[in-house]
């Protein structure tokens, strides 16, 4: 039992005006445990404050109950107001009397009734609160990044600035993501190895960044501020540190015909191979699916050729673990396949390409050195139709592509637009669009540039069939706006296709414990108030991961989860919540009910020695204080009720149900 | 009208993030409900031990309302997916034995709806009265 005080709040006339709180203060005065009751005009101001400090003092309270407005407004002044006077803050109780009461309840007795009754829940309550403290526990000032794209790479490099040593995993040979595949960027056209590729080679001079290449990260322990972190690093048959790049292998290794990803399979590359010019890393990769040494013994050209001894066949998959105290997810993007979307004859005309595709097909360092040519025949297309929202917005029943919008088709559709008349001016270039969404700086002046400097020609409507005829092919679609039915010979079809989180993400999510959506992007904390945070504490979201998004959002966003990264690792120690689940080990029978439920993998189990027989183990529930949110879900799923919460405990909730039902 | 209307006595469970904030909305635009509902605040709506009920019901009260986020909205991501299930069964369970269904009910109540959670009180107060009181469960023992 403790030696309470009650504080009934008028809130100015917002409570007295319908609760009579002389009436309120007297009849909780004689509750079990009250040693002092008053009420005052407002609690909140200082006054008021200093009302419950002297009380404390005076009356040697171990317990406050303040009859006021809703503890989400002021649960934290009074708090404060009971650790100013020296007493524990969380022996302090709200009986929101506002909200709940008086401002819904216009009948004075009814509501003084309410208010007495809600009060003695509160008192019912405290009497059995004890002085809790937030628990602290270490941060490893270290961060981890998983993804080398442009999200990636700018969270690693804004982290890095701040001073704190920052590791990025990236499952591919070469750090850049897809904005290394890209011709130009909108709005403003400039190319986008101009701009990405020197923020690459600041990566890899920067001494706080640590890059594992062609790795991935295959396990995840710990919680906030303490990850354990399991990366492997795949077998890329050339030891990183000798090889200099120079591509000498990539000369004489005689297999030729490896389909080139970096170009979508549009050209092909060499069994050993360094995916492009700027790689960064630098270093050659072996391909073990097209090696004729690795596959068969029967080879070996690159090794002797190569001047350093850089190659390695026996090279073997590596497993680093390291520990971390914060992690950013920056895993990206990829365009949708094609395989659902046959009615566009992707799969039947070579001439049929993806947006991505195009990118590579205008680039200069692409499989055509810049020149945009039919892949079929090589010849210069005279008209082009672009197709917008391939997979975008569609219905759900359609069970094909995705609901949303992918958002960046409309902006690179416009760019490739401009792109072509830029190149060829004689060519006609048209765009089947359903809305043009151009929403961000500078963005619908860029699509009008496109339709009225560079006379592309956009129709609104879907294309419902593409037939291959001949070497030309035949899009049928609607023109909505002049409501007919169009034929249009094109000599090349480029389709925006959607975009979609990275296979890796799912897997890695589950590893994370962080949630994602039905689509598989991340999910952040809040979509408002914190996007680039993940409900796992310690994970964060950078990138198109966590949904479509353009360069300069992404960059953006990369700066953001890089800044909640520093606030993390700037803290020597965190104070958590101290309202967490705990685990009484006498009645706990280790039956892992808890552990089911737990949404955030709180608790553990440990062997500890039996109270009764002596020298026995048992196993025994623990729940980590530190990763604990506090939901108590695990509470009602203990069979045997030795899982309780703080500042929530079952005896508490119980007090106030009975103190509501007297 | 009746001289001595009954009147119900409801334990209201919401949880601290949606519902919770729900009622303070409902109460800062002054939509009224009965002062019949008294609120007690939870983490989460799968705080609420199926025993709350029972002890509610044991003690007394006429009808128990558990209110949660959203399916999809949880603060802690799946809590109230426990709750949805674990009710579910619980109120099966007291339906057979003879706790009418309309005395307990499980509502979504976001932070954003004030209305809805001042009409569900409304609604849920003018059902349990039409039962009049809960015998059923009631321990005398714990008589007011």
């Amino acid at each position: 039992m403790q030696r309470v005080g009650v504080f009934v709040c008028w809130c100015g006339s917002n409570i007295a005006g319908t609760i009579d709180v002389q009436a309120v203060s007297e009849a909780l005065k004689k509750e079990a445990g009250v040693v002092f009751s008053t009420n005052y005009q407002y609690m909140c101001s200082q006054a008021g404050q200093n009302i419950i400090i002297e009380a404390i003092k005076e009356h040697n309270l171990t317990g406050i109950v303040v009859c006021s407005c809703s503890p989400r407004m002021h649960e934290a002044t009074f708090r404060k107001t009971a650790a100013s006077a020296g007493l524990n803050p969380y022996m302090v109780e709200i009986a929101n009397i506002r909200e709940q009461c008086s401002w819904v309840h216009k009948d004075m007795m009814s509501g003084t009734e309410k208010a007495i009754i809600l009060g003695r829940a509160a008192i019912a309550k405290v009497n059995l609160n004890t002085p809790l403290t937030p628990g602290e526990t270490p941060v490893t000032k270290r961060a981890l990044v998983i993804g080398g794209g442009i999200a990636g790479i700018q969270t690693a490099l804004d982290i890095a600035d701040a001073g704190f040593p920052v590791d990025i995993v990236e499952a591919k040979p070469t750090i850049g993501g897809k904005m290394a595949q890209l011709d130009k960027t909108f709005p403003t056209l400039d190319c986008a190895a101009c701009i990405l590729t020197p923020k690459m080679v600041d990566v890899a001079q920067n001494e706080n960044i640590r890059i594992f290449s062609y790795s991935e990260v295959t396990g995840v322990k710990g919680f906030v501020g303490n990850f354990d972190v399991t990366i492997r690093k795949n077998a890329r048959y050339v030891k990183e540190d000798i090889c200099t790049g120079c591509g000498a292998c990539v000369e004489k290794c005689p297999m030729k015909k490896v389909p080139n990803e970096f170009n979508l399979g549009m050209d092909s590359r060499r069994a050993i191979y360094i995916p492009f010019a700027q790689a960064v890393p630098k270093v050659a990769t072996i391909d073990p699916n097209a090696c004729n040494m690795l596959k068969s013994g029967k080879c070996g050209i690159c090794a002797k050729v190569c001047a350093t001894g850089a190659i390695d066949y026996n090279q073997k998959e590596e497993y680093i673990q390291e520990k971390y105290g914060a992690i950013v997810v920056a895993t990206g993007f990829n365009p949708i396949s094609m395989e659902k979307f046959d009615e566009f004859a992707y799969s039947q005309s070579c001439d049929v390409i993806t947006s991505l595709e195009f990118e590579r097909l205008t680039n200069a360092a692409g499989p055509t050195s810049g020149h945009l040519v039919r892949p079929s025949d090589g010849k210069k297309p005279k008209t082009i139709v672009f197709v917008q929202c391939v997979g975008s917005r569609c219905d759900a029943y359609a069970q094909k592509g995705k609901e949303y919008c992918s958002k960046i088709c409309c902006m690179y559709t416009a760019k490739h637009a401009m792109l072509v008349r830029d190149k060829y001016p004689d060519t006609e270039v048209l765009v089947f669009y359903i809305d043009v969404r151009t929403p961000g700086k500078n963005f619908d002046e860029f699509y009008r540039r496109a339709t009225e400097e560079y006379g592309v020609k956009y129709i609104k409507g879907m294309v419902g069939k593409i037939i291959p005829n001949g070497d030309k092919l035949i899009v049928r679609g609607s023109d909505l706006i002049m409501d007919k039915q169009l034929n249009i010979e094109a000599d090349l079809v480029v389709l925006a296709a959607a975009i979609e989180p990275d296979k890796s993400a799912r897997n890695l999510a589950t590893m994370l414990t962080a949630s994602m959506d039905t689509n598989d992007f991340f999910t952040e904390a809040h979509p408002k108030l914190r996007p680039v945070e993940s409900p796992t504490a310690g994970v964060f979201l950078s990138g198109a991961c966590q949904g479509p998004k353009d360069i300069p959002e992404t960059v953006s966003q990369a700066g953001a989860a890089a800044a909640k990264v520093i606030g993390l690792l700037a803290k020597d120690r965190l104070t958590g919540n101290p309202c967490v689940a705990y685990s009484n080990e006498i009645m706990c029978n280790g039956c892992s009910s808890c552990e089911r439920v737990c949404p955030y993998r709180a608790i553990t189990y440990e062997e500890k020695e039996s109270h009764i027989n002596r020298g026995k183990l048992r196993r025994i529930a623990v729940v980590n204080p530190a990763v604990c949110q506090g939901c108590g879900a695990c509470t009602v799923a203990c069979p045997s009720g030795a899982m309780d919460l703080k500042g929530f405990a079952s005896s508490q909730i119980i007090a106030e149900v009975d103190a509501i039902c007297r | 009208m009746q001289i001595n209307e009954h009147k119900p006595l409801i334990v209201a469970f919401c949880c601290n993030w949606c519902s919770y904030a729900g009622a303070d909305l409902a109460g800062n635009n002054r939509l009224n409900y009965p002062a019949d509902v008294k609120i007690i605040r939870v983490p989460c709506s799968c705080r609420v031990n199926p025993i709350f009920v029972l002890r509610a019901f044991q003690r007394g009260a006429d009808g128990v309302i558990i209110c949660g986020c959203h399916p999809g909205d949880c603060h802690y991501t799946s809590g109230n997916y426990y709750t949805r299930r674990r009710m579910t069964l619980l109120f099966s369970m007291l339906d057979y034995l003879g706790i009418e269904r309309e005395r307990t009910r499980v509502e979504w109540v976001s932070a954003a709806e004030g209305a809805k959670f001042a009409d569900t009180m409304n609604e849920f107060v003018k059902k349990v009265t039409s039962l009049g009181e809960n015998k059923k469960l009631e321990d005398l023992r714990c008589k007011r």
